[in-house]
């Protein structure tokens, strides 16, 4: 290949295109990052998700606003008729509407991965020689910072109305465990995102699967007030196992059987869904 | 600079590529032309290393699109037939990610991002989100994207569909400077004058094959024959005129019974008219009119690619 510039006009028309393309610079200008340019790269693109979801306030606002409604909805309106044995239902409840929180947060994941495959964003990026598994890694990063901010403003709800966890080492813990799920369920969306072509299908199979897990958990009751076939269910999936973990750091309750598997749960998880995406990433091409 | 040899490839029944060959050299614009569902977005896709082939080799700035694409990327830029902006970030914010995507040092990509918002005309743009573009600056915006990294192969897919006449005339003008400054140029258009206007060589292509392929010159004085149009008063006349005319022209006599006319495509007009007057006068047909037109490009661009034959 020759790198030299090949000029077929005239010598004078070189100076007035000079800022449209030089061809013919050095590949030299590429250079390494400290981090490598897989990070460096799902580092340029996690900004770049989380910029354009703070510039559409609106998206944030509603997702914000739904858990706080879940919130109130519980602790005021339903909570009086529900009682759990041994601790207030406001403790109970708050593990609950975390969870809830990170889960329904990753939609916008599916969403915002949709929406750069039709644009035509995912075809620039994969124009570029940046790393290819920056796009995957970028949203699931953003979806990190973001749950870090919504779990936040929730526990700030919960301490608001009555919400009080045994210790902060616990409640740290917990927050740690829900970012964890948080990628989990990340990588269930990228996924989600890269199969359905557009944004409300993206929405409507999200919730699919996400809504029936929610509600037939531990979320909002205690497992044990459900019929027996639906108890066998709630009992043994991993949205009850993550909620049952965090309650038990919040509320500071033993956690030796409960904390490894809600862990094996997030593990299992996060390993299919991301070998299923990453594979039907480099698949469509 | 970009080397192509039997590229086919198929999206379930569709046959989107039937073997494609092209050779673009250095410095140089091709211009792909062909109509709706050619293949030549498919084309630039798997150039871009967008899409795999299903059989073929394709090299660009001597890499292997499918083998080297890694290398490709670092040699490209892609401005493709919808602009792939993202609304929620100023032009100026999409230059830079970019830039930062194709691994120039930071202070590059901001002086690249400056530069090219101006030469764009979007330096007050620059500051807006791209949501707020009109299409033709999205546009703009896309292609300055293309050129952040100043690629030695730029492929532009259909760049002036939903410009208006001025922002065409300045996006061909980018062209040239491109071209000027030694960048290698792959464009798709549904127009042939624009084509002929920019492209050193056109390959005409048509589901999925290069139908024709040359200088616009050639291709002009190749394909652009004359036609002679002979206007008849009845069917019978018809008939018998496009008999006694076999063999004048290239071709066979393209008979229109609802029009009573009988076309034939020559080299030279003037000798063909004679020998039609005189066959015909032979013959007693009576005729109504006799007429030469030199077709348009886009009559040759129509008659190369109709797939109604
Ligand atoms: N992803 C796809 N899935 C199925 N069919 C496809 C796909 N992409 C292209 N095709 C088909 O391949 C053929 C060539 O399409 P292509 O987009 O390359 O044409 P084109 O020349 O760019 O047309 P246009 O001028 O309309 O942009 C068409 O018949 C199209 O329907
Ligand atoms: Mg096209």
């Amino acid at each position: 290949m020759s790198t030299g510039t090949t000029t077929s006009a005239g010598p004078d028309r070189a100076d007035a295109l000079r800022p449209v393309g030089r061809p013919g610079r050095p590949p030299a200008q590429e250079y390494r990052p400290l981090l490598g340019w897989a990070v460096t790269d799902a580092l340029t693109v996690t900004r770049r998700n989380l910029v354009g979801q703070l510039r559409q306030p609106q998206i944030l606002v509603f997702a914000a606003i739904q858990p706080i409604m879940f919130t109130l909805l519980f602790r005021y309106v339903f909570g009086g008729a529900i009682t759990v044995p041994g601790v207030d239902y406001v403790d109970y409840l708050m593990a609950g509407v975390f969870v809830q929180t990170v889960v329904f947060g990753g939609i916008a994941t599916a969403v915002g991965l949709t929406e750069d495959l039709a644009s035509g964003v995912v075809d620039r990026f994969r124009s570029l020689p940046m790393a290819r598994s920056a796009v995957l890694t970028g949203r699931v990063l953003a979806d990190v910072a973001r749950n870090l901010l919504s779990i936040t403003l929730m526990v700030a709800v919960g301490l608001a109305v009555g919400f009080r966890p045994d210790s902060v080492a616990g409640l740290l813990a917990a927050v740690g465990l829900l970012l964890l799920l948080g990628v989990a369920f990340s990588w269930y969306y990228a996924l989600v995102g890269l199969v359905v072509g557009n944004a409300e299908a993206a929405q409507a199979a999200g919730f699919l699967v996400i809504f029936p897990l929610t509600f037939a958990s531990s979320a909002f009751v205690p497992t044990g007030s459900m019929p027996g076939w639906l108890r066998a269910f709630a009992d043994n999936q991993p949205i009850t196992a993550a909620i049952d973990a965090i309650r038990a750091l919040v509320l500071g309750q033993p956690l030796g059987e409960v904390v490894p598997v809600a862990l094996a749960w997030i593990a299992a998880i996060t390993v299919v869904m991301a070998a299923l995406a990453i594979t039907r990433y480099r698949r469509a091409r | 600079m970009i080397q192509v040899s039997g590229l086919r490839k198929a999206f379930g029944a569709v046959q989107a590529l039937d073997g494609i060959d092209l050779a673009v050299a250095g410095g140089t614009v091709l211009g792909l032309l062909g109509p709706n569902g050619a293949g030549k977005t498919t084309a630039v896709r798997v150039l871009a290393t967008l899409a795999r082939p299903d059989a073929g080799s394709a090299r660009v700035a001597g890499f292997d699109v499918v083998r080297e694409p890694r290398e490709v990327r670092r040699s490209i830029g892609l401005a493709g037939q919808f602009a792939a902006v993202d609304p929620n970030l100023t032009g100026r914010e999409n230059l830079l990610l970019a830039g930062r995507l194709a691994h120039l040092r930071p202070p590059a990509a901001r002086r690249r991002a400056g530069e090219l918002l101006e030469r764009f005309g979007l330096t007050d743009a620059g500051r807006r989100t791209a949501g707020t573009y009109s299409g033709g600056m999205r546009r703009r915006l896309d292609l300055a994207a293309a050129l952040v990294a100043e690629p030695l192969v730029v492929f532009l897919d259909e760049p002036t569909t939903g410009l208006d006449p001025a922002s065409r005339a300045d996006l061909w003008s980018v062209v040239r400077e491109l071209v000027a400054a030694g960048t290698t140029v792959l464009l798709t258009t549904q127009y042939l004058e624009e084509a002929d206007q920019l492209a050193d060589r056109i390959a005409v292509i048509d589901a999925g094959r290069v139908v024709a392929e040359g200088t616009p010159a050639e291709l002009k004085s190749r394909l652009a024959a004359t036609r002679l149009v002979v206007q008849l008063p009845t069917e019978d006349a018809v008939r018998t005129a496009s008999a006694r005319l076999a063999g004048i022209g290239t071709g066979v006599p393209a008979v229109d019974p609802g029009a009573q006319t009988v076309v034939l495509e020559v080299a030279d007009g003037p000798a063909a008219l004679t020998e039609v007057v005189r066959r015909l006068d032979a013959a007693g047909v009576a005729v109504r009119g006799l007429s030469l037109t030199e077709p348009s490009l886009d009559q040759v661009f129509l008659s190369l690619t109709s797939r109604a034959a």
